[in-house]
């Protein structure tokens, strides 16, 4: 208990729901002592949720399609990280390394998963979803399609590298930086977040500046017109899915960071469905509502968890979240664009 | 449509027959609607006949031994067949994608367990009492998960019905009078000794089970294909075809969404019932998305929209990793390229949906016009691409 909170300690502490003495507590003095930890920590894993949220935006604001493989673009990369920085001889316990040592390692194992899940995306889009594009077919098809190249992507993990997670690997120690409120920042949290938000403005700045960008958004807000209007239609659907798979390869290296045994076969699935609800949750179409959502739900899972004293309710809440904004704003917070309001 | 010779005058049989081109296989469906009720029933009883027959004969090339007990893999059979059929209400019918139907299925075999198993605290019940009850409560919680959700576009349901198979599986896990993977032992299961004194309805006892899911999943057939074919099952089919114009046409649109939801979730929720029962074990386990995919699987290999189809398509799903134990490690990836490949090269499933309306809408075309009309689309899943070659 630090010293900070202790003259503002509810006096209900703990307030028991429903039948029986364990069924839901909420633990209301661990929220407030760990709040501003709990927030910080979660706007590293928002950040996560951010980068693979974009993922999903994208192809929504193109296509009207939820990409459940997105998941599993994600996780490749994330295999690919952890082959990456085995082979660079991390294991694990962090290395001795020299910072600029270790930014080279970890810009390499970065822009390796970019390329592979970025290829992965790719392949994708032309072996499963193109040809139901070229026979007009309906979007329950997709739907379903997509589901189906996310189970084929997964299992294939699974027949390849069997049920287990991968053996740790460890980056760097984490060192604190500076204190906010009484709770430390430290080195991966900065890291994880700053990078996020840079690759994040890199990606806005594209859609919004240059030509390719423009012709995406031109896509995303009518089609047929864009297409009249010279647009190629299809690149610009395969630039859309080349861009989420990079930044799903990119939030991949900050996964394996935050989570260094979190590389599984089916560890995407839950992150994929957490990314979707962030992209939901700013508004799906909208970049920016992708960075502002995934934030959020990062740290309203985080308090979640503390609130009810199980690692395992950061997902419940995370998905009554996104049951709550369909409810009350299907369109998201910051409402549905991409780049500019669709009709 | 490669067959464009057939006209009314020759006068031959194919008048019932739509020319599809489909060959004879997928032409039998149009003759056997075209057959009067009696006849109908007279081929269905020896089928039926056969299919209880079948743990009995034990068929030489059918059987699933010595990988798996073959009573057991035909009761796993029975238990898909009436996921997929309840499940078809939702996704073929109504054509809304349910990926949370394992959701219902848990419910289903939590209400067996804390209702019969010893290691509940709850009162205690027969078993097959809680069949009835297990469908009423799966269908509350289709309410309380349908009311708020079917308002929304089709493909958001999707990722709510996934989450919400989700939250069910972290719900038995974290909430501690659900015991998580522990689970309940021993539960409950139909009254009934033999002469030696055993429970004909023993865990290990497959074929009074298989009985069971094969005479409950008839009559559940029965329910729904009657729902199909009044004011509801219309109203289904005109959402799945086009919400909009079905809401123009003075088609609650909201409400035969929900029910659709709901009579799907009992399905699934009695489905679950039977199968805690069967297994005589609940744990957190069995019910994870894949499981649910499964099911989606089993409803759209077979053809959406068809109960036939959905049934063949629980067959394959259920029996294929019995059968060939080898494949069973495999079978997610093999149904997930299934599912690929399917929507690529065949969207309406191995039997695709043919509604009777617009069968009957067809042939009096084919009488006034004189000519067979394009084969209009009437599953949710057979789009425009078919004439676009």
């Amino acid at each position: 208990m630090p010293v900070a909170h202790e003259g503002r300690v509810p006096v209900i502490s703990t307030i028991v729901l429903a039948q029986g003495p364990d069924w839901i507590q909420f633990d209301v003095e661990a929220f407030v002592s760990q709040f501003w930890s709990n927030t910080i920590d979660g706007l590293a894993y928002g950040s996560i949720y951010a980068l693979v949220a974009m993922g999903y935006t994208m192809v929504y604001g193109v296509l009207q399609l939820i990409n459940f493989a997105h998941s599993e673009v994600f996780i490749v990369g994330a295999y690919a990280v952890f082959f990456v920085l085995s082979a660079l001889g991390f294991g694990p316990s962090a290395p001795n390394l020299s910072v600029a040592a270790l930014v080279g390692d970890l810009v390499l194992a970065m822009l390796v998963a970019m390329l592979v899940s970025g290829l992965v995306a790719v392949a994708l889009e032309r072996v499963a979803y193109r040809p139901l594009r070229r026979r007009n077919a309906p979007r329950l098809a997709f739907l379903i399609t997509a589901i189906g190249a996310s189970f084929a992507i997964q299992y294939a993990l699974f027949a390849w590298r069997g049920a287990n997670p991968e053996p740790a690997v460890i980056m760097f120690r984490p060192k604190p930086v500076f204190e906010i409120f009484g709770a430390t920042i430290d080195s991966q949290q900065l890291v994880i977040f700053g990078a996020a938000i840079v690759l994040m403005i890199i990606t806005d700045m594209f859609v919004n500046r240059t030509r390719l960008g423009r012709g995406l958004r031109a896509v995303a807000q009518d089609p047929d017109t864009a297409t009249l209007m010279g647009v190629n239609k299809e690149r610009v659907i395969v630039l859309t899915f080349l861009i989420g798979g990079i930044l799903a390869g990119a939030a991949a290296l900050f996964y394996v960071m935050k989570v260094p045994a979190g590389v599984q076969f089916n560890g995407g699935f839950i992150l994929g469905i957490k990314a979707f609800a962030a992209a939901v949750l700013g508004g799906i179409g909208n970049i920016r509502g992708a960075l502002l959502g995934g934030l959020l739900l990062g740290v309203i899972g985080n308090y979640g968890q503390t609130l009810l004293g199980n690692a395992q309710w950061t997902d419940v809440v995370a998905f009554v979240v996104l049951v709550g904004i369909l409810m009350i704003r299907p369109t998201g917070i910051l409402g549905e664009s991409l780049g500019r309001a669709r009709v | 449509m490669t067959t464009s010779s057939t006209s009314p005058k020759t006068g031959t049989a194919s008048e019932a027959t739509p020319t599809t081109g489909r060959g004879w296989f997928f032409g039998l469906g149009d003759r056997w609607n075209s057959l009067p009720r009696p006849q109908q029933w007279a081929w269905l009883v020896p089928v039926v006949v056969l299919i209880y027959a079948l743990p009995l004969l034990n068929p030489p090339l059918l059987t699933t031994e010595p990988g798996t007990n073959f009573p057991l893999a035909l009761f796993d059979v029975a238990r898909f067949a009436l996921i997929a059929i309840g499940l078809n209400v939702v996704v073929g019918q109504a054509g809304l994608l349910d990926l949370g139907y394992v959701g219902f299925f848990a419910i289903g075999s939590y209400v067996a367990a804390l209702l019969t198993s010893p290691d509940s605290v709850l009162w205690h019940i027969p078993y097959l009492w809680t069949l009835p009850l297990a469908m009423a409560v799966t269908m509350v919680f289709g309410l309380i998960l349908g009311a708020p959700t079917l308002r929304l576009r089709g493909d958001y349901l999707a990722i709510v019905t996934l989450g919400f198979g989700e939250i069910v599986r972290l719900l038995a896990t974290i909430v501690e009078p659900l015991k998580g993977q522990v689970g309940f032992q021993s539960v409950g299961h139909p009254p009934g000794t033999n002469s030696e004194g055993n429970a004909i309805f023993a865990v290990s006892n497959g074929t009074p089970w298989y009985w069971l899911c094969v005479t409950i999943t008839i009559i559940v057939l029965f329910l729904v294909g009657n729902l199909e074919r009044s004011r509801v099952g219309r109203a289904w089919v005109a959402i799945r075809e086009d919400e909009d114009a079905a809401e123009i046409m003075g088609v609650a649109t909201i409400r035969f969404k929900l029910w659709a939801f709901v009579i799907g979730a009992a399905i699934g929720g009695l489905s679950g019932a039977l199968f805690a029962g069967q297994i005589g074990f609940v744990n957190n386990q069995k019910f994870d998305v894949p499981t649910s995919v499964l099911f989606l699987a089993a409803v759209v290999l077979g053809g959406s929209g068809n109960k036939v189809g959905v049934i063949l398509g629980a067959f394959v799903v259920s029996y294929i990793p019995n059968r060939f134990v080898e494949l069973a490690a495999y079978k997610y990836l093999i149904f997930g390229v299934a599912l690929i490949v399917l929507m690529i090269f065949r969207p309406q499933g191995l039997l695709g949906a043919r509604q009777r309306l617009l069968a009957y809408g067809r042939q009096a075309y084919l009488r006034i016009v004189g000519k067979p009309e394009q084969l209009s689309s009437d599953s949710s899943l057979k789009g425009e691409g078919d004439r676009i070659s």
